[in-house]
């Protein structure tokens, strides 16, 4: 591969991404743990989770469910895009992907804005004078959506941040590990919605 | 250097996997809206962990990976498992 004096700088495609899933694995963790505690205090409270859950919106949940499985879609694709040549396709479906983070945030802003000013939030005086499960559920919505929001903030950074280098062919049909390991965050970002939804916003 | 050892997965594959998991989460909202106790956490997570599947090995291409990558994901699942059982192991006998 490489010329007299001039060795081809190192690359190692599988190294590049077998790191990517162990970095995804230790997100796995840190979400499992979240879902420990959920299930612990699920079977310490029934009766409060349920009645906290109940106040979701389920729509909005319902919504930003296809809104990710939809962008992980238009990500999956842009993979395909690239390798078969077609960066502007591929710049295109990344863009869309970065369009969908966008638009579960303004419908999380939405969402949260709304329960706030209902008093639901940690520590608030209206919660205070509940069931220390109800308590308990929206301090651990709280902290795992919100975590899991930071994720998405982070993903469509990188998601528009990859449709830029595909624009100036950094990212090309030969060279798009930096794609597909995006591409795998944003699909983790999806799998742990995939969770949470039934087990926040469905529990009856 | 290592060649990209798998194949391009056609758009078709992809816009079929996102339509399962479309339907799926329908499935999802209707089976939570039946009171069925306990088995509605069950049929929640085995549903989740259907589409999770989904997600896994078409949309992040594990099904076109080498083994090397099949054996770490098992890896992180029995490491969460075994930290999910023996979590209830002490709750539930404390």
């Amino acid at each position: 591969m490489s010329d007299k004096g001039h060795p081809a700088p190192h690359k190692d495609y599988t190294g590049a991404k077998l790191g990517m899933w162990l970095f995804l694995y230790t997100e796995v963790l840190l979400f499992g743990g979240l879902f420990v505690l959920y299930a612990v205090y699920l079977h310490r409270y029934p009766q409060e989770f349920t009645t906290a859950a109940g106040q979701l919106n389920m729509y909005l949940g319902a919504a930003n469910t296809v809104v990710l499985l939809t962008g992980s879609l238009l990500v999956a694709l842009a993979v395909s895009a690239i390798r078969l040549g077609n960066s502007r396709l591929a710049q295109q479906l990344l863009w869309g992907g970065a369009v969908s983070g966008v638009l579960f945030l303004v419908n999380k802003y939405i969402e949260w804005s709304t329960e706030i000013s209902h008093g639901i939030y940690p520590g608030s005086p209206v919660l205070a004078q509940r069931d220390q499960g109800e308590s308990v559920f929206f301090g651990l919505y709280y902290l795992t959506l919100g975590l899991h929001g930071l994720h998405v903030l982070i993903g469509t950074i990188i998601l528009a941040t990859v449709a830029v280098m595909s624009a100036k062919g950094t990212i090309n049909q030969n060279e798009f590990v930096v794609l597909e390991n995006s591409g795998l965050y944003w699909h983790l970002v999806d799998l742990v919605w995939i969770f949470i939804f039934p087990l926040y916003y469905l529990l009856l | 250097m290592s060649a990209p050892p798998h194949a391009i997965v056609s758009y078709r594959t992809f816009i079929i996997i996102w339509v399962l998991l479309l339907l799926l989460t329908g499935v999802t909202v209707a089976v939570s809206r039946v009171h069925l106790g306990a088995l509605n956490i069950w049929a929640a997570l085995g549903i989740a962990s259907l589409k999770s599947a989904l997600v896994i090995f078409f949309f992040m291409h594990l099904k076109y990976e080498r083994p090397i990558f099949k054996i770490c994901l098992l890896t992180a699942l029995v490491t969460l498992a075994l930290f999910i059982g023996l979590t209830f192991f002490d709750v539930l006998y404390r």
